[in-house]
């Protein structure tokens, strides 16, 4: 069992989540992930780590509740049943932090994909890289920890689908005003993901993406979360989560994503409106 | 006519949709009767088949006097998990196929009686494993699968203190993940389990050797540490479209099933519910990943590349298969997956095949025939053509590994003479039995080694 030290809401259906593990923080690095069930009869849920502490054993997480088990896991409050990790491979920037040195790096984060910004923005910042972030979100109820991204970069760039707060406008198009950049680093929605990578393209940046599929163990045992990445199947969870988002077949994995919708949106309006849900979600029919 | 008593076995109809036990086991009655047919032979052939040299007569002889509780002592001499090898040891290929009876008749049911005398242990809570003082040495094992599960009972009856460190939030790898519920009831699984911890083991869950700890770590704080990783990794096809929806390995299917339990009503892991099945492959995965299919509601069959004759799965299962309706399409080979326009499954482009000679292996040949090829439909696949071992553990050591991911050994020991390795992960997937095997003879090295 894991020691639930906060679990609260920072936005809207947004919480952060802070466990005491010290077995998963002592070799976590940047980029990685973690797999933590609430219950012992629970889904397994890839999060990504939003930050650790190496001295205090706490690691944090934030997520959306999108589904019946984020919502789950947003009523825990004592003890969570299990936090498995750090999985994945960290960020190949940590890895080769030297061949970096001296590069405009820009991360891109887009909803709470902009969570596991932080930790890496934070390590590159701390040796010596240049960051700058550009953080979207659909409105100004969304944002969240903007004091900790604009603590470890040189230039936050906010932009909000509806202009509520920051530039209207899309990641997209605050990059296409500035981008003059080495390498971009891009976490959020697939489709967003996708644009960025379209972009950086034309623009001739490098870009990672840090690819968020369905998974199931997230040790490479099952293959749910497999991707085609320049045209060859590589496990995200093992071999990812971050490849090049240059190679990476989005549309692909769009459509993969979607694969237990109905099941999952079921079971959600189920645990949202009890036994009385009596049709509307277009899912139940006549069954 | 001298016939063995058969295992009665669940009602196929019935059990095609629920996730009980097929095989029942014998009454007290039929095992006394099972165990009188045996010749008592003074030369036993049977021992000297099975992996880990159970003494066979000796314990259906304990069975005859009605000494339940020494015919189990007698198996765990050898044995540390009769219960599960019991019910899923390919017995007609080992102990069985050399009974003499089996010669002009039926052989001795061995697996049958095995399984009889370890559940009679379990309702009786027979824990005899006696435990030697500590001797102050600690063992690490990676990995709590048939393998590290033996080495673990090994090293603790000889007073060793061991930690089994396993990646997942339950023990037990692939009798926990793997093989079903209806093939091996998890409780049997989480019994033996429970007995291992009763004599001292520590078992670490949510633990990934090489991410969570790394495998220096555990050789700086162990005498010895064994790895029991496993064969987990799985095989795709290497055809056009296999990542589209509705393609899964069995792994997948068999973990959704049995170890998130998404089988049942209000399950949390949901598993895909589509209408028609297809699994690729011949062996015992395939036949579970068919029946566990068949038992949550699809039309399965089975996509095999040679012919009935060739069948790698147990006599057993596929006969099981069968009756629960499971069809097969055989001289089968898998060429392309078909699509709809959203990504989804929805048929299968296949070869047809025709048998060649028999090759080095000692099977059937098998090529294809030029420019046959039909459609299958379906809206599921089911990929069960073996799995890989997984490189996590070794991948940032300086464990060695071959081409196929498999670690080399010498003894049981790897290129590190403090790291010894055993089951699928030497081998590649092969037996719950010959995994125990491994285990058991990689302690012994470990105890001849750190003592």
């Amino acid at each position: 069992m894991y020691k639930i030290l906060k679990n609260e809401s920072i936005g809207e259906k947004i919480f952060l989540l802070e466990v005491e593990a010290p077995l998963v923080v002592k070799n976590a690095l940047p980029g990685q992930f973690v797999i933590v069930m609430s219950k012992d009869d629970s889904e397994r849920i890839p999060l990504t780590i939003y930050d650790y502490n190496k001295e205090t054993s706490v690691l944090s997480m934030i997520y959306q509740v999108v589904g019946s088990s984020t919502l789950e896991l947003s009523k825990m409050h004592d003890e969570l049943f299990s936090v498995a990790g750090p999985l994945g491979k960290p960020s190949e920037v940590v890895t080769n932090i030297e061949k970096y040195k001296g590069k405009k790096i820009i991360m891109i984060g887009g909803g709470v994909g902009i969570a596991p910004v932080y930790p890496q923005a934070k390590y590159f910042t701390s040796h010596g890289l240049d960051v700058d972030i550009i953080y979207g979100a659909k409105n100004k109820d969304l944002l969240i920890i903007l004091d900790k991204l604009q603590s470890v970069c040189n230039n936050l760039t906010v932009v909000t689908d509806d202009g509520s707060n920051g530039k209207k406008g899309l990641v997209t198009d605050a990059l296409k005003e500035k981008h003059d950049y080495d390498l971009c680093i891009v976490m959020g929605s697939t489709i967003m993901m996708k644009f960025v990578c379209n972009l950086t393209k034309e623009l001739n940046i490098k870009t990672i993406a840090s690819m968020n599929p369905i998974m199931v163990d997230g040790t490479g045992m099952c293959g749910a979360c497999r991707l085609l990445v320049n045209n060859e199947v590589k496990f995200a969870c093992v071999d990812g989560p971050e490849f090049d988002g240059h190679l990476v077949d989005f549309d692909a994995a769009i459509k993969r994503m979607n694969l237990y919708k109905d099941e999952e949106g079921r079971r959600y309006l189920k645990d949202l409106e009890g036994e009385t849900h009596s049709g509307g979600c277009g899912n139940c029919g006549d069954k | 006519m001298d016939e063995k008593i058969e295992m009665r076995n669940l009602d196929p109809e019935r059990r095609s949709h629920t996730f009980e036990e097929v095989a029942l086991g014998y009454s007290d009655e039929e095992a006394l009767k099972e165990a009188n047919r045996c010749l008592q032979c003074m030369n036993p052939r049977c021992v000297k088949e099975c992996p880990v040299n159970i003494e066979i007569p000796k314990f259906i002889k304990a069975i005859r006097e009605k000494k339940l509780e020494e015919a189990y002592n007698i198996i765990l001499e050898s044995s540390s998990l009769p219960a599960i090898c019991g019910r899923v040891c390919p017995q007609e290929k080992q102990c069985e196929k050399m009974c003499i009876k089996g010669l002009k008749g039926d052989a001795i049911a061995i697996g049958s009686l095995e399984r009889y005398v370890a559940d009679y242990a379990l309702e009786h809570k027979l824990n005899v494993s006696k435990v030697k003082s500590k001797i102050g040495k600690k063992v690490a094992i990676v990995g709590s699968g048939p393998s590290g599960l033996t080495c673990a009972g090994e090293l603790l009856k000889e007073g060793i203190d061991v930690t089994i460190y396993e990646s997942l939030h339950k023990a037990g790898g692939v009798l926990t993940y793997g093989i079903p519920e209806f093939r091996l009831p998890k409780k049997i699984v989480e019994n033996e389990i429970n007995l291992l911890k009763d004599m001292g083991a520590d078992i670490i869950l949510n633990a990934v050797i090489g991410k969570t700890i790394t495998l220096e770590e555990l050789e700086n704080t162990y005498d010895a540490v064994y790895l029991a990783t496993g064969a987990g990794l799985p095989k795709f096809l290497g055809i056009p479209n296999e990542n589209a929806n509705g393609v899964f390995s069995a792994n997948e299917v068999l973990t959704r099933i049995n170890l998130m339990g998404s089988y049942e009503e209000d399950a949390k892991t949901p598993i895909k519910k589509g209408n028609k099945a297809l699994v690729i492959g011949g062996g015992n995965v395939a036949m579970d990943a068919a029946r566990s299919l068949k038992r949550v509601g699809y039309d399965v069959t089975i996509v095999y590349r040679r012919t009935m004759e060739e069948l790698p799965a147990r006599k057993m299962e596929i006969e099981h298969a069968k009756e629960e309706g499971i069809t097969f399409e055989l001289l089968r080979n898998p060429k392309e997956v078909i699509i709809d326009e959203n990504y989804n499954v929805k048929g299968l482009n296949v070869s047809l095949m025709e048998l060649t000679d028999v090759d080095e292996s000692g099977r059937r040949g098998v090529k294809e025939i030029p420019d046959k090829v039909e459609e299958i439909s379906c809206d599921t696949i089911v990929v069960a053509l073996g799995t890989m071992p997984n490189p996590i553990a070794t991948e940032n050591s300086d464990i060695v590994t071959d081409d196929y991911g498999l670690i080399p050994v010498t003894e049981s020991v790897t290129n590190n003479s403090r790291v010894y390795a055993g089951g699928d992960a030497v081998t590649g997937a092969a037996t719950v039995i010959l995994a125990m095997e491994a285990g058991k003879k990689a302690a012994k090295q470990i105890i001849a080694d750190i003592k």
